[in-house]
């Protein structure tokens, strides 16, 4: 039995609800997580001693752009352990824009859900520290959506006077 | 001549304005605003090959206080900008900017809502360089402007007609958050 599916069958026993859809593409794992289930789920393969993610490698948000679940959060995991990769979805709703932090999990979490809420506006409800990453805190957009101007909203960062 | 009734009278007469701007743009000291990749290009102007202690300008601190003249070397981004600003408001008269690069006079390749797209849309610019980044040489060459830019200057009259020292009416709005 592949890692792999081991992670699945584990999580499906454990989770049997909270799994939306699963895809293999070239030895590669991504599970679509329900969004109330993310925060348990990411304590379960942390703290689990044969599956052992330890490290989280990165956390995005994504624009889909779509009428429903408008957003994706994305959480790429890995395994010291077993050297093997892990990839988790969240879709996130455009109106109820926020999802568990899983910062209590891993500490790495911290800096890239500041930066996907900076940029994408997904909030991440118990957050040590929710501050945007890269924009003044004054701003009121968040760059990465796509029906954001490549060039901002005029007058919406403001300059020292001359 | 000048030099004449120098050896022989042991002075020699001239304007003030000349005397003034004649030590002012040999002493140009650089307060190097190295924000990116145009910085190193500053670097190598310091370095011997280049020399730009050639010109009076080695004395590259860190302290704005002590400076003539900024170089802004690399891209300007909004955050970035109030503090770009505030040390140039640090810097005491007569001051002189340099805009360094493609990124600094214009945004440069950066055309995006976190760029400025020019320093001289917050402060004034005095010469602007060109390139990406700009050669060593090319630096050499806007501090020769500026050399030929201070030396045309009216000190005295400006001295005399001087404007109200700059004060920011809300010092709060001006504060760089932390």
């Amino acid at each position: 039995m592949s890692m792999n599916e081991r992670i699945l069958e584990k999580l499906r026993s454990s989770f049997p609800e909270s799994i939306e859809s699963e895809n293999m593409f070239r030895n590669d794992l991504t599970a679509q997580i329900r969004k109330s289930d993310i925060l348990r789920v990411c304590r379960f393969l942390c703290d689990d001693a044969e599956l052992a993610f330890d490290m989280i490698i990165d956390l995005v948000g994504t624009d889909m752009y779509r009428p429903s679940a408008r957003f994706e959060i994305v959480y790429n995991l890995y395994s010291l352990k077993n050297k093997c990769y892990a990839r988790l979805k969240v879709a996130v709703d455009e109106n109820e824009a926020a999802v568990d932090s899983v910062t209590s999990v891993w500490e790495g979490a911290d800096w890239h859900e500041r930066e996907a809420y900076d940029m994408i506006g997904v909030k991440f409800t118990g957050h040590p520290d929710h501050r945007r990453m890269y924009m003044p805190e004054e701003f009121e957009y968040h760059p990465l959506r796509k029906d954001f101007p490549l060039m901002g909203v005029p007058d919406s960062i403001p300059l020292p006077r001359k | 001549m000048g030099l004449a009734s120098l050896q022989q009278d042991g002075f020699l007469t001239t304007r003030l304005d000349d005397v003034i701007n004649w030590a002012r743009k040999n002493s140009l000291w650089p307060m190097p605003m190295g924000i990116s990749c145009c910085a190193i290009e500053m670097m190598a102007t310091a370095s011997p090959r280049f020399d730009i202690s050639r010109f009076g300008s080695e004395v590259m601190l860190f302290t704005p206080r002590q400076c003539d003249v900024m170089i802004v070397a690399g891209t300007v981004t909004y955050k970035m900008a109030k503090v770009v600003r505030k040390i140039y408001d640090q810097m005491p008269d007569p001051k002189w900017v340099i805009s360094m690069g493609a990124c600094a006079s214009s945004g440069g390749m950066f055309r995006s809502y976190s760029v400025v797209q020019g320093i001289d849309q917050f402060m004034p610019v005095d010469v602007y360089i060109a390139g990406c980044p700009p050669r060593p040489e090319n630096l050499l060459n806007g501090l020769i402007q500026l050399q030929k830019k201070v030396e045309q200057d009216r000190t005295i009259g400006n001295l005399l007609n001087r404007e109200r020292i700059f004060i920011p009416e809300n010092p709060q709005q001006e504060r760089v958050p932390t």
